[in-house]
């Protein structure tokens, strides 16, 4: 968890790495998360669609995002969580999400941090960008 | 195609249960293991009320609980293989606990095109209230629909 009192611009207080992303985890995730567009698990529906294969769901891939950031930042503190979905995030894929301060502020009387986040593929390409803001 | 019709068009509002069991589920795959979403008493010392729910949530809990998870695309006249998904904000006004009901309300607020109507890009935002009527978080997506672009 990180020191919220002595937090500042620069820091990096988000870094996790996630297991490679298998078809398993893709039907499970349909389940857990009520999202079956076939696009994501059947692969003959992919291909109609004009993918080589199936891939992540977005949400899947925020979902490892929103968990590294409630490792480092107790969830009661999370405000505001924003994601964009850069690339598609293929079959396989070991996910590393990151968070750096870039901000600090005070809004509705309380002392605040936005954070910007990324996530990225074992190659180093941008699957998410997105911001945070917590509480400090 | 979609067009600016579609502004200020809401769907069905959709009432959604907390439940322990599915929550669970979703920890699983995802391979969570923060006690604060497991475990009362960890909730507590952090503070909540009860068992609070992972951040992006409230975006399955619609999905799961709407009776026709596509009905957007289907009145919007959009094919499903068409359709990613460009962003996803939360903002949290309240905590969500397990055994909370949650009504979601959708409604469309833009429509673009982008690259010369290869795409149409829908922005969809959600207000969400609990079982007491609080305000407990607005989300907003926005969908890409990949249009067929006559050559």
């Amino acid at each position: 968890m990180i020191a919220s009192g002595d937090i500042k611009t620069g820091d990096r207080i988000v870094h996790k790495v996630f297991p490679p992303i298998t078809r398993h985890t893709l039907a499970l995730y349909c389940g857990a998360s009520g999202d079956h567009n076939p696009i994501h698990v059947d692969l003959d529906f992919a291909k109609a669609a004009g993918f080589p294969d199936v891939f992540a769901h977005g949400m899947l891939v925020m979902a490892c995002l929103g968990q590294a950031l409630t490792d480092a930042v107790p969830p009661s503190k999370l405000r505001a969580f924003a994601t964009r979905f850069v690339a598609m995030t293929q079959l396989g894929a070991r996910l590393t999400c990151e968070g750096t301060v870039t901000e600090l502020f005070t809004e509705s009387g309380e002392r605040r941090a936005r954070l910007a986040l990324t996530t990225r593929d074992e190659r180093g390409e941008v699957k998410l960008d997105g911001s945070a803001v917590i509480a400090l | 195609m979609v067009d600016q019709s579609a502004v200020g068009r809401c769907f069905t509002p959709v009432t959604a249960r907390v439940e322990p069991g599915r929550l669970r589920y979703f920890l699983n795959t995802l391979g969570e293991q923060n006690p604060v979403y497991r475990d009362a008493d960890a909730a507590r010392a952090s503070g909540f009320a009860g068992t609070p729910v992972p951040p992006t949530y409230l975006f399955c809990l619609e999905m799961m609980d709407v009776d026709d998870p596509f009905e957007m695309f289907t009145a919007l006249d959009i094919d499903l293989a068409r359709v990613l998904h460009g962003e996803q904000s939360f903002v949290y006004h309240a905590p969500v606990l397990v055994g909370d009901t949650l009504t979601f309300r959708p409604s469309v607020t833009s429509v673009a095109e982008k690259k010369g109507g290869a795409m149409t890009l829908i922005g969809i935002r959600c207000t969400v209230t609990n079982q007491d009527g609080v305000h407990v978080a607005d989300t907003a997506r926005t969908i890409v629909v990949r249009n067929e672009v006559a050559s």
